[in-house]
């Protein structure tokens, strides 16, 4: 009974150790982004904002057309998003009935390239093109991180659903299209929420296609932030109220649905490029 | 002629729109690679140059030394990390999921969001690691405004980040483990350390494996946080092949040199992963 505690104890610990420093930083962008500038520069540090302030985040919304940037993100990852699902999932589906390995594998080699060495020869011909610093521009790099990610986790998701029900839809006359419009993609919609969700947030987060391709007033929020540090005076509260802004959808949509996003990272290990 | 399968309708698609955004990049990246080409000039075509002048290239060669230096501490920690964690978050305990997706928090958020309350942390003067370091009594660091500590500055912050996606790969490989050994090694009185260095382990060696790949490639990778945190300084004392290759390419818009570090690095991962599994497939033979 004694060890038993002793046992309960230290996996308490082993748990507060561990969470701990992952929590922490963000309750230290929270007091940042809701503390006045003077507490934010003081020495020793104050850790709770008192009286907390919302002078941080205003300052963010009239520095700069920040909803603009907002928007700009949206329509990028949203659409990279939805395109990645239309021609994923059914590439998806044909992947696992046909067992396409080597498509695969260069899903997983493109995984091993860097974003730069896709940014260079698109940047190229993008200037071409003339498309350079427009949106579409943007989110066409963003397919490099949509894409694969869509294509491996529904491939696999497919790949578990029992083949039962097809075959008896095969014996009865569909065609493959009926049979993965009817039966397949009804039974596999878990699995297209995670990678949707997935896909969105990586899509959301990147930086560097926004930061190459992106023009003044086409930036997405990851790079709109990066802009505030460098080329404005460097005020912490401001700053830190941007950078919670732009990340708190991801950390809520985690902590919310974190079994599925938990399930479909585990999945393949999948992380955006 | 065999019939092409109905299935290709599903793939060809995705076929295409991979062969633009991912394939086409490759082929032009290695044609670019054979020619001095400044943004603005017309491309000449330069044969090997590109690649022979890099070995003579002092800064790419320290880029290439900051990033394996880099890479190796920020695979080893969260392995090890990573691995006690999901050893930890496969133990049943109140709130267990809420608490592993707290943990899993760091690779979820927006990457730029994060280095740029690190760089806030790291501040010299009023940077809030300096206080905590006063606390337990130990002088101000000057974190990565120092030469020496910027790259195992940014370690710090990769293993912070990352060491939750080791754990997840791990914590998959524990929940697929055979419960036979786990019955037969209690049944022999096996005490748990016993178990867990003789049974467990052993058992979840491929996953760990796995997730070395994984994480050796995310960190070779490693972009936003460098360019955020430092932009390679101070000076070029943490300046990676990435960051060196962004400057190349969009600074000082030399593509065809850009794209012969791009070949370079892209070589420098296939060989590093293929090493990783050459090392698994040895060490199968002396279980």
């Amino acid at each position: 009974m004694k060890t038993k505690l002793v046992d309960r104890l230290l996996l308490g610990l082993a748990v507060f150790l561990l969470v701990s420093p992952a929590v922490s930083v963000f309750l230290w962008m929270l007091s940042l982004a809701f503390k006045n500038e003077v507490d934010n520069l003081s020495y020793p540090p104050v850790f709770i904002p008192s009286p907390p302030t919302l002078n941080n985040f205003r300052a963010v919304f009239a520095s700069g057309p920040f909803f603009q940037y907002l928007i700009n993100s949206l329509i990028v990852s949203g659409s990279a998003t939805l395109f990645a699902l239309l021609i994923g999932v059914p590439a998806g589906y044909g992947i696992a009935r046909m067992k396409a390995r080597k498509l695969m594998m260069t899903i997983l080699v493109a995984r091993m390239t860097p974003a730069i060495s896709f940014l260079i020869p698109l940047f190229t011909l993008f200037q071409l093109l003339g498309l350079t610093g427009t949106l579409t521009a943007v989110a066409i790099t963003h397919l490099v991180i949509t894409v694969p990610i869509t294509v491996y986790i529904v491939a696999g998701y497919f790949e578990t659903l029992p083949a039962e029900l097809e075959e008896a839809a095969y014996v009865d006359g569909c065609s493959p299209w009926q049979r993965f419009r009817h039966i397949a993609l009804p039974l596999a919609r878990p699995g297209i929420t995670v990678a949707a969700i997935l896909a969105f947030i990586f899509s959301w987060n990147n930086f560097i296609f926004g930061a190459v391709l992106a023009g003044r007033e086409t930036r997405t929020l990851p790079v709109a932030i990066y802009n505030v540090l460098t080329f404005e005076q460097i005020a912490w509260g401001p700053l830190a109220a941007a950078a919670l802004l732009v990340t708190l959808p991801v950390l809520l949509l985690t902590l919310v649905i974190q079994k599925e996003i938990v399930g479909g990272l585990t999945a393949g290990g999948v992380k955006g490029t | 002629m065999r019939k092409p399968s109905p299935y290709l309708w599903f793939i060809a698609p995705a076929v295409i729109v991979i062969l633009a955004v991912i394939v086409f990049p490759w082929a032009f990246t290695l044609w670019m690679s054979l020619f001095e080409w400044r943004i603005g000039s017309k491309a000449t075509f330069v044969g090997l140059t590109n690649y022979t002048d890099l070995i003579g290239n002092r800064r790419f060669l320290e880029s290439v030394a900051h990033t394996l230096i880099f890479t190796a501490a920020a695979v080893a920690a969260p392995l090890v990390l990573g691995t006690a964690a999901a050893l930890v978050f496969h133990q049943k305990f109140f709130a267990r999921g809420l608490l592993r997706a707290a943990f899993v928090l760091p690779m979820m958020a927006t990457p730029v969001a994060i280095a740029l309350v690190w760089t806030m942390m790291f501040h010299p003067q009023q940077g809030v690691l300096n206080y905590l370091l006063s606390l337990v009594g130990i002088g101000p660091s000057e974190w990565v405004y120092s030469p020496r500590l910027a790259i195992a500055c940014l370690v710090m912050v990769d293993v912070w980040q990352w060491t939750p996606l080791v754990m997840l790969i791990v914590l998959g490989g524990l929940a697929s483990l055979p419960t036979e050994s786990f019955e037969a090694a209690h049944m022999e009185g096996a005490s748990r350390w016993q178990t867990l260095r003789h049974v467990t382990l052993p058992l979840l060696m491929p996953f760990v494996l796995v997730a070395a790949v994984v994480r050796m490639i995310d960190a070779l990778k490693t972009f936003d946080t460098i360019y955020v945190i430092t932009q390679g300084g101070p000076g070029t004392a943490s300046e990676t092949i990435n960051i060196y290759l962004y400057l190349q390419a969009f600074s000082f818009f030399q593509i065809g040199k850009a794209s012969a570090v791009v070949v370079v690095f892209f070589v420098l991962v296939i060989a590093l992963s293929w090493l990783l599994f050459w090392l698994r497939e040895r060490s199968k033979y002396y279980e």
